[in-house]
């Protein structure tokens, strides 16, 4: 069972409308690949050129903030959510 | 008679709400790279006001609407969606005039912003965090259809009360306060109500004074308080056709400029100011003179938790590199 990411409006251009996708990946950083293999441009426009996430891109495990995880190594397992959420309405650490 | 020295009316006022509005303008000295020596730029800096924001203003004119209209009475709960500073300003205002608030807003804001409404005696409800502050005015609207009488909804987005705050307020203070030198206004949209309201009332003083309105460039943004508005649900009193220019400002480029303008001119802004100072700087370098005034919504001390700040010594020196 894959990984079920949520995608934030603004981004849903990429993903035909869905709201959720399948990804395949062990961590976040295969996340992103696998992301932008099904979806062509997506991933640039979640990190930066050096693959790190871009300053105002949060990204959620289950609810928890990557930062206070392993960063873009943090560790995956099938049926994991992963949020991806712009923090035009501040940050927290976490969803809840 | 009463025991109160006679003249303590006058020096004090009668709720918070009375203390609204006339907030300073402060000379931008430093952050003027490129900017002709004829080019002044001034600052209004709303985090001035009691609540901390522009939105002060607004939250109070549609309230005294509501309550002129006969809207807001007793027994009606104030509802309304808002991702911030609308929320704050509501929930000050409606405990100064003895309203329960209640207030739509995505479910990751920051905790200072959970804080500091629920501390003004207003309850929160949480929306979708991933459908951003168009999805807290949908789940809003919903709210309100679901139980009509129950709430009194300023409804910031169309309001012809919160343009008309700034006509009245923002837009004489500014005349005033620059003797009617004004060339340009300068100020960032969230709702349209500072950029329609002020420009209205600088140009029917002069018909010749820039209206220009900063928004971030793209949909996907971190720029708090802003709407990219190609891709939002458009505010009914935003009017683009009443401005002279629409500058879009990257996030980055906001942000960076808030670390400038806290460094360099001594003062801690929120993200919108930067993004607003950096549309402002980029009309002042071309122009040979003229008097340009910026809005700086609020302060910044309300981001501290955010990812403006998460990091960003680190940020800042590879920047500087």
């Amino acid at each position: 069972m894959p990984v079920e990411v949520r995608i934030p409006t603004p981004l849903r251009k990429f993903t035909d409308g869905a709201d959720t996708v399948p990804v395949e990946g062990s961590s976040i950083a295969e996340l992103l690949d696998d992301l932008d293999k099904n979806h062509p441009g997506l991933k640039g426009r979640i990190c930066e050129d050096d693959g790190s996430i871009r300053r105002f891109v949060n990204v959620y495990v289950n609810g928890d903030d990557i930062r206070f995880l392993d960063n873009l190594a943090s560790p995956l397992k099938d049926g994991d959510e992963v949020s991806i959420v712009p923090a035009i309405a501040g940050g927290t650490r976490s969803l809840s | 008679m009463s025991s109160t020295p006679a003249n303590v009316a006058t020096h004090t006022a009668g709720t918070v709400c009375d203390l609204v509005g006339n907030t300073p303008l402060v000379e931008i000295q430093r952050l003027r790279e490129g900017v002709a020596d004829g080019v002044k730029i001034y600052a209004k800096l709303e985090g001035f006001n009691p609540g901390g924001s522009v939105k002060d203003r607004a939250a109070w004119n549609m309230l005294k609407h509501g309550l002129d209209e006969g809207s807001l009475a007793p027994g009606k709960t104030i509802l309304d969606s808002t991702s911030g500073n609308t929320g704050i300003a509501l929930a000050m205002v409606g405990a100064a005039l003895g309203f329960p608030v209640t207030l739509v807003m995505p479910a990751n804001v920051s905790i200072e912003r959970k804080r500091v409404v629920t501390a003004y005696g207003a309850t929160p409800v949480y929306s979708d965090p991933l459908e951003g502050s168009d999805g807290a005015l949908l789940m809003c609207r919903e709210m309100y259809e679901a139980e009509p009488d129950k709430w009194f909804k300023p409804d910031q987005y169309f309001n012809e009360a919160n343009p008309e705050a700034h006509f009245l307020t923002t837009g004489p203070e500014i005349w005033e306060q620059t003797d009617g030198a004004i060339t340009h206004f300068v100020a960032s949209i969230g709702t349209g109500g500072t950029v329609m309201g002020t420009g209205r009332y600088l140009k029917s003083q002069n018909k010749a004074v820039q209206v220009i309105a900063i928004e971030p460039d793209d949909a996907f943004h971190g720029i708090e308080g802003l709407k990219h508005m190609e891709s939002s649900i458009v505010p009914g009193i935003f009017k683009e056709q009443e401005l002279d220019s629409k500058i879009g400002v990257a996030t980055d480029d906001a942000y960076d400029m808030v670390y400038d303008v806290a460094a360099s001119e001594g003062m801690l802004v929120g993200q919108s100011s930067g993004a607003a100072l950096c549309g402002a700087l980029e009309v002042a370098r071309q122009l040979d003179e003229g008097l340009l005034v910026v809005i700086f919504p609020d302060f910044g001390d309300r981001y501290l938790s955010t990812n403006l700040w998460m990091g960003w010594k680190n940020r800042k020196q590879t920047r500087k590199q």
